[in-house]
């Protein structure tokens, strides 16, 4: 049974005051953190003169070659322990890389049982004719995971820093080679209003340009466990040409397959998807009993079980990462 | 045969020195002109030209097989992105160049032809 409570008792309690501060209706700091508006910056005459008339003092009294014998004799001796701090250096490092053990030994310290197992069972095990993405995902999964999830917090972070806030109420679209007066000199001061746009040759070269990235960039994905590329790689090809296809055609045609929207939505769903997959793994014990999806024959496009899906996983957060970063350095916000 | 291959080395070496040099003509060109503009026609040369040598002389020294099609590929695409990427660049210079008149003078065709029938009759 539910009693109906008044509304001013409802509003006492710690609920919501949560929900108002999650949904941001009220200020936490309002009425109760004391706020003095900053003061503008104004120069007066007197006070230039007397900045300028300390700073030419600082000139003549110390940096005066003539008069100060320090700076005389630091600056003589500067330039000798410079280069008696260099060579020492690189004295020291060369020491440190003639102890290194010979490249390619049998007796050096890597070869040791880790990727003796790795070159033996990889194939077995994993399922992917390339060693090095069957290591990163799946003997080390857990850490590429957490390299995803540093991608998507960077962008996060950028996110917030470079977020190009606009007036509450009235929210504009850009359009291409419209500009509303108004935001004129803003665009000016941003440097929006010069980028070249509508450009036939770039159009023209990036119509024939980005499918075969686009595409070059997926089989670089799938093939990832084949041979050399995977996620990250295929990932930052596809969002360079995204990037490419934004630059020649402007921001009204990417926003209709690829806005913020898109990007939480695809970015959530990939890094999810990878932490279920690899965590289904690690609880039945990392051990490679069984998996979802079988091995397969090593060689073939569908192999490889988990990692396949992996790789398409980083692969889509790469790619959404890259391209937010480009749009939120040039626009602050799509 | 050891004819034929001191003759596909010989051809893929000059290639090669053919790019080299155009690539030290464009240091030269880069360091030499103070302009964007000068600078930027120094660049590009080597971009499109230079890479295009080397990557024929790597061609022809490796043999034709599939790498050697990637790397045709490669000129097919870098021909087609440096020219474009130096016209942006130099469309921005334009635009946004506060000082155009130091640095070059804009004039329409018939200006420049009438100038050029004047010379010619001189």
């Amino acid at each position: 049974m539910s009693k109906k409570v008044p509304r001013e008792s409802y509003e006492k309690t710690i609920s919501f005051r949560l929900k108002q501060w999650l949904a941001g209706t009220k200020d936490p700091f309002l009425d109760q953190v004391e706020m003095k508006p900053q003061k503008a910056f104004c120069e007066t005459e007197e006070e230039k003169n007397r900045w300028q008339a300390e700073k030419q003092k600082a000139v003549t009294k110390i940096f005066d070659k003539q008069k100060n014998a320090e700076l005389h004799f630091f600056r003589k001796i500067y330039r000798l322990v410079c280069v008696i701090f260099c060579v020492s250096l690189v004295l020291v490092l060369l020491t440190g890389v003639s102890y290194l053990p010979p490249y390619g030994h049998a007796g050096n310290p890597v070869n040791n049982e880790v990727s003796q197992r790795y070159i033996e069972n990889g194939l077995q095990e994993t399922g992917a004719v390339n060693i090095v993405t069957g290591m990163i995902l799946d003997y080390r999964a857990f850490d590429t995971l957490g390299e995803s999830h540093v991608l998507f917090i960077a962008t996060c972070t950028v996110l917030i820093l470079l977020r190009f806030d606009e007036e509450k109420g009235k929210k504009k679209k850009w359009k291409d080679g419209e500009i509303a007066s108004s935001n004129m000199e803003e665009l000016c001061a941003n440097d929006r209003y010069y980028e070249p746009k509508n450009d036939l040759i770039l159009q023209t070269v990036a119509k024939i340009l980005v499918p075969p990235i686009v595409i070059f960039g997926i089989y670089v994905i799938l093939c990832g466990h084949l041979g050399p590329g995977g996620g990250f790689s295929g990932g930052a090809i596809i969002g360079a040409g995204l990037i490419l296809y934004l630059n020649a055609f402007g921001f009204a045609k990417t926003e209709r397959f690829f806005t913020a929207r898109t990007y939480k939505i695809t970015s959530f769903t990939a890094l999810a998807c990878y932490a279920l997959c690899k965590s289904y793994s690690f609880y039945t014990g990392a051990n490679h009993i069984e998996s979802v999806i079988p091995l397969g024959t090593p060689g073939a496009i569908l192999s490889s079980g988990l990692i396949f899906v992996l790789n398409i996983c980083v692969g889509v957060v790469v790619a959404g990462t890259m391209y937010t970063f480009y749009v939120m350095f040039r626009k602050g916000g799509y | 045969m050891a004819v034929f291959e001191w003759v596909r080395f010989l051809v893929g070496a000059v290639l090669l020195l053919c790019g080299l040099g155009t690539f030290l003509i464009e240091m030269i060109g880069v360091y030499r002109f103070r302009y964007v503009l000068n600078r930027m026609h120094a660049a590009a040369m080597g971009d499109t030209l230079g890479i295009g040598f080397c990557l024929l002389g790597l061609i022809v020294m490796s043999g034709f097989h599939i790498t050697s099609l990637k790397l045709l590929l490669v000129i097919i695409f870098l021909w087609f992105s440096s020219p474009v990427s130096s016209h942006l660049i130099a469309r921005l210079e334009v635009t946004t160049d506060e000082e155009p008149e130091k640095h070059y003078r804009t004039a329409d065709l018939k200006t420049v032809e009438a100038e050029l029938e004047k010379e010619g009759e001189e």
